[in-house]
């Protein structure tokens, strides 16, 4: 690790301003960043912690029946407060370990949009609403593929409002040494449709399954998409499974959330 | 009733409350006045040419002390390999040189190249990264079979190929072993890899070098599980320092493996560089330089033959196994593949005829040494799996083949060249076959299949040689050192006990079972006694532990050394009773004088031993302290039979171990509760093996499975809950205890019990395979559904 200044201010306003600087950079949970930062490939001249931030933290409901997620909230907050939507706490509930779940953020986790994430599967999936420190963007126009996304510098992601599925699941099949999702499939039914957001498989990071949400649409059932299959061109390939593997896991996954969620 | 004290009470372990409570004094908790530290600069590339290493800009950095290079162990030793192989031609192995830093060449991702000692460890470096370096990157070599091509580039150049040995054992047997093939009614052929793992101890290897001007001493602190072969190794072949101005201290260690036997750069660096700056020196390894220094595990590729008659009997054995050593020879790493696993090919089966042919070949890898079992790992997974796949080809039950095979006469001459002293491999069986209750396996497996998973069962017995020791014996194969022990018992004027070992626990609770033997010859207190181990300067003499030897040999030592005490305290007992020596008794502490009631306590002699005011002093010296070296005659064999259960989800090829049970004949047992945590965590390590662990470098010799993120270690979520049963028990005939060892049976019984039992498995669900290679992570699995 290299030296860096350190603020935290208390308001979003303050931190906009702090990282208007050069070479500053948000501090969500610092679970990605930190350990980016001791291998020294990572060398902020400033970091600005979002965790002081009040009005960045913690999980409600808006007027709209929206669950809203604070951008600085951690993980075991969600798993323990997220009990209007059961599927996103269930999601929390397995991300890492309790510390990282102490510590991480769901905002710090969309920023980073590592392919293997669990919270962008999440957010795509219900179609939630990112919401910056100077707009809203919708789930669909926010991931630009692997480690890449619609924020822009200095921008922070203050809270994401999630839309309360009929019906929802998460399952997510763990890469055995990260334990991060080597596939994992979240599946929403909502009042205009259903939504399939898969995460860990394509090297474009997480995508819907157009033809799984179609079938679902009309049929809500583990049957609807059985025989449907995604293609294994674009998916990753690495020692803990080939592409064609992790297509096949699409399928079997989708069909157990489908079921999952009932 | 289990017994509360003494020899086979299950003692609470007494040195886990100060590792619990966070007061433990490792090696990294040392730190000494005017310490720098030293940062290493790894070469990133497999194989290269080093064209310069320019350290100027880097030595101008704020902090730095001093930088060195390989230039600066000119006219210094290399690293020493302790054993030496010789071929099946009778020519001794290829042994490389090994310098400290690298000269000419880096041949591993991970091989140092400079080392900077400054004044902090973040100081230390930034500097590093200052050091301007030229490499000129050379192909690698990675794939053994590739690497021992005539046109494969050479790992040393001054080498005549990249072949270290090739061994044949028995070579002369081979002739009478290749009829036996051509006779067989049946031959089953398997051909496997034993992964290459990486130990990863919970504490990384640390250093500390200091010298001493006045004295001209140099002390190393390092995480070592011999000190002492430390002291030689370093001492006599790389610095040249005397045993008596060098002292190496191994304070608690957080897990060694056998990863931290061996002798390693960074502690003969850390001692150089603290006498070059006359200052201390340390280095605490982060976790990624342990993924590429500390010596890695396994790595084998075999074909197994076995031939069968008609009648099931095993007529001949016969296989062919590369092995990895990566790019220098580690301490022992020749030793492995051969004498370790070689003499182990008869497993627990009378197969008359045995061959076994060993390649020993360098590649642009970490070095490769012994890892928890150290050869006989390897030599039980493919004679394990090689009799479960003759059984599916032959239509028979697994167990029952393995019955009608089974040595029942002791001691028994193996054709590899080892005696069994004892042992009992139908009472273990019939023993597992209860505590697995295997005759309730169909409807669980009915039950699963109800719940669309496809359970197997896999069963196997396993054979090692530990008590790694005799002497004679070991120096016939190779090895550059001696392996006895010494036990020195200390008993203080108020009768308190101090037992300085040779053996060091690093894990592995000698600080509680010892003192159980010494208080029950003693009939004392074990409270009353305590074990000194790990350095040099308090313990006079020791070979360390590795090869489950603590207790069948540095145990072995201590209950001489008793013995010696106790004469020596019944001279003293039948003195002050006025009595006959001969009629002296001692028992509960209390020394009698047979058929009377005179009797004096324990504390009565050991204060007349350093206050002779009334003391035979014409006969016997003042003080009760004694020292005893033990060598054994032979090896202890631990034997015993592992069933393993698994649930296989067929849509994703997720393994999930559901039973295990153990059936162990470890002989006499001193500490039941210590020996169930031994095969616990052996068991972990061989479910480790079996389904998560494999290190991988791509074909450019660059480590893939360099973190947490790629290699995947066992938690506590990937193992059941354990059936362990040791109550066979055929004691050794050789130890003054009966012992055998507990400490690597586990990892050596569990893989093929898992591999066995995946395979039955997806048999079961209708796929017609024999074999998937470890580990058996679901996409492999998965894969090898849909071949
Ligand atoms: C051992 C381990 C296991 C894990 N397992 C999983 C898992 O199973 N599933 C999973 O999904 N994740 C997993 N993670 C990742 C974890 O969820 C992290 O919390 C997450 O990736 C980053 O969140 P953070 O708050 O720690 O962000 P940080 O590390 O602080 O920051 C990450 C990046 O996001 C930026 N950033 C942070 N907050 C904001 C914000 N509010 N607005 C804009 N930019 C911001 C930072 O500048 C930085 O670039 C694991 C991590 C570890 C260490």
């Amino acid at each position: 690790m290299y030296n860096f200044d350190f603020v935290k201010p208390s308001s979003i306003k303050e931190a906009v301003e702090a990282l208007g600087t050069e070479e500053a950079q948000a501090l969500g949970g610092g679970q990605t960043l930190i350990p980016t930062m001791k291998q020294r490939l990572a060398m902020p001249a400033k970091l600005v912690s979002l965790s002081g931030i009040a009005e960045m933290k913690g999980v409600g409901k808006n007027a709209a029946g929206e669950l809203v997620v604070g951008g600085a909230t951690p993980h075991a907050t969600v798993e323990r407060e997220a009990g209007d939507y059961p599927a996103l706490a269930e999601l929390a509930r397995h991300i890492g370990d309790p510390a990282v779940r102490n510590r991480g953020t769901i905002g710090g986790s969309l920023a980073n949009n590592d392919p293997s994430a669990c919270y962008p599967a999440a957010v795509l999936g219900s179609g939630a609403t990112v919401v910056t420190s100077n707009r809203e963007i919708a789930a669909d126009d926010f991931f630009e593929g692997m480690f890449t996304n619609a924020l822009e510098d200095g921008e922070i992601i203050t809270e994401v409002r999630f839309p309360i599925p009929q019906a929802a699941n998460y399952q997510k099949f763990e890469q055995p040494a990260s334990r991060f999702a080597l596939v994992g499939v979240f599946v929403a039914k909502l009042k205009d449709g259903v939504r399939v957001a898969v995460t860990g498989a394509s090297e474009e990071g997480v995508f819907r399954w157009g033809e799984a949400e179609k079938a679902l649409s009309s049929d809500f059932s583990p049957s609807a998409v059985e025989g449907l299959s995604v293609s294994a061109d674009g998916m990753i390939a690495d020692l803990h499974g080939s592409a064609a593997y992790r297509a096949h896991l699409v399928g079997v996954l989708t069909k157990r959330a489908v079921a999952a969620a009932g | 009733m289990p017994k509360d004290h003494g020899i086979g009470a299950s003692s609470k372990r007494r040195e886990d409350e100060r590792f619990l409570t966070g007061v433990g004094n490792y090696t990294d908790d040392i730190n000494l006045r005017g310490q720098a530290y030293v940062h290493f600069l790894r070469s990133d590339v497999a194989h290269g040419k080093i064209n310069k290493v320019d350290t100027s800009a880097a030595e101008a950095m704020p902090g730095v002390v001093r930088i060195f290079t390989g230039a600066d162990f000119d006219g210094v030793g290399g690293l020493p390999c302790g054993w030496q192989v010789t071929d099946k031609h009778g020519q001794p192995m290829q042994e490389p040189a090994h310098p400290v830093l690298a000269q000419g060449k880096v041949r591993h991702v991970g091989d140092p190249i400079a080392a900077v000692v400054a004044e902090t460890a973040a100081k230390a470096r930034d500097a590093a990264e200052a050091i301007e370096y030229d490499i000129d990157e050379l192909p690698a070599v990675i794939d053994m079979k590739k690497a021992v091509q005539p046109d494969a580039p050479k790992v040393h150049d001054d080498l005549e190929s990249n072949l270290c040995y090739d061994w044949g054992f028995v070579e002369e047997n081979k002739p009478a072993v290749d009829e036996a093939f051509e006779k067989a009614a049946h031959v089953t052929t398997l051909e496997l890899v034993n992964n290459r793992l990486i130990a990863n101890p919970m504490e990384p290897r640390v250093a500390v070098g200091d010298y001493a001007r006045a004295t001209d001493e140099s002390t190393l602190y390092t995480t070592s599980q011999n000190p002492h072969v430390i002291r030689l190794l370093m001492g006599a072949f790389v610095l040249g320092i005397p045993e008596h101005k060098l002292r190496v201290v191994a304070p608690d260690v957080g897990g060694g493996f056998g990863t931290k036997i061996f002798h390693y750069a960074e502690e003969a660096f850390c001692t150089f560089a603290a006498r070059a700056l006359a200052r201390p020196v340390k280095w605490t390894a982060s976790r990624s330089e342990a993924f590429m220094s500390d010596a890695h595990g396994r790595d084998h590729v075999t074909k197994i033959e076995l031939a069968l008659d008609a009648d099931n009997n095993f007529t001949a054995l016969r296989t062919d196994t590369y092995a990895n050593m990566g790019a220098y020879l580690s301490t022992f790493a020749p030793s492995v593949p051969t004498w370790l696993h070689g003499t182990l090919m008869a497993g627990n089966y009378k197969t008359p005829l045995i061959y076994v042919n060993v390649k020993a070949v360098f590649t642009n890898t970490v070095p490769v040494d012994a890892y928890r079992g150290a050869g006989r790992p390897e030599a039980t997974f493919q004679l394990e799996r090689v009799i479960d796949k003759a059984a599916i080809e032959l239509g028979v039950d697994p167990i029952e083949l393995r019955r009608k095979n089974f040595i029942t006469e002791f001691p028994y001459e193996t054709p590899v060249a080892v005696a069994y002293d004892t042992g009992d491999y139908h009472a273990t069986m019939d023993k597992l076959e209860e505590i697995a209750d295997l005759s309730g396996f169909e409807a669980r497996r009915k039950e699963s299949a109800a719940r669309g998973r496809l359970r197997g069962l896999g069963v196997n017995t396993y054979i090692e040689a530990c008590g790694i020791a005799p002497s004679n014996l070991v120096g016939q194969l190779g090895a550059r050192a001696g392996l006895y022990e010494s036990a020195t018992v200390r008993v203080n004027a108020t009768g308190s006990i101090s037992v300085m070992t040779g053996s060091h626990s690093h894990g592995q609770g000698h600080e509680t079972a010892f003192p159980q033997v010494v208080a029950d010859m003693l009939g004392i207190d074990e409270s009353m006694i305590d074990i000194v181990h790990g350095d040099t300067a308090r313990v006079p003499m020791g070979m360390g532990t590795y090869g489950s030897r603590s207790l069948a040999v540095g145990g072995s030592a201590m209950v001489r050394a008793t013995e010696k005490v106790i004469n020596k305290a019944k001279k003293i007992a039948a003195h002050l009773m006025e009595a006959s020596e001969a009629d002296i008794e001692l028992k509960d502490g209390q020394f009698t004088v047979a058929g009377t009631d005179k009797s004096v306590a324990w504390g009565d002699v050991t204060l007349a031993a350093y206050v002779p005011h009334n003391y035979p002093l014409e006969d016997i010296e003042p003080g009760l302290e004694e020292t005893a070296f033990y060598d054994p005659s032979n090896f202890t064999y631990p034997s015993g039979a592992y069933a393993c259960e698994v649930e296989v989800d067929p849509e994703t090829g997720k393994v999930t171990i559901e039973r295990f049970a153990a059936a162990d004949d470890f002989g006499n047992i001193i500490n039941p509760m210590i020996v169930d945590g031994q095969v616990h965590g052996g068991i972990g390590q061989g479910i480790g093996q079996a389904l998560l662990e494999g290190c991988a470098y791509d074909e450019n010799g660059q480590l893939i499975t360099g973190s947490y993120m790629d290699y995947a270690m066992p938690r506590a979520d990937d193992v059941p809950f354990y059936q362990v049963d040791h109550s066979c028990q055929t004691p050794c005939t050789h130890n003054p205890l009966g012992v055998k060892g507990c400490g690597e049976a586990g990892a050596i019984g569990s893989p093929p019990a898992v591999v066995n039992a995946v395979v039955n498995a997806l048999r079961s669900g209708g796929h017609d395979l024999t074999h998937i290679d470890m580990p058996l992570s679901p996409s492999r699995v998965w894969q090898a559904m849909n071949a």
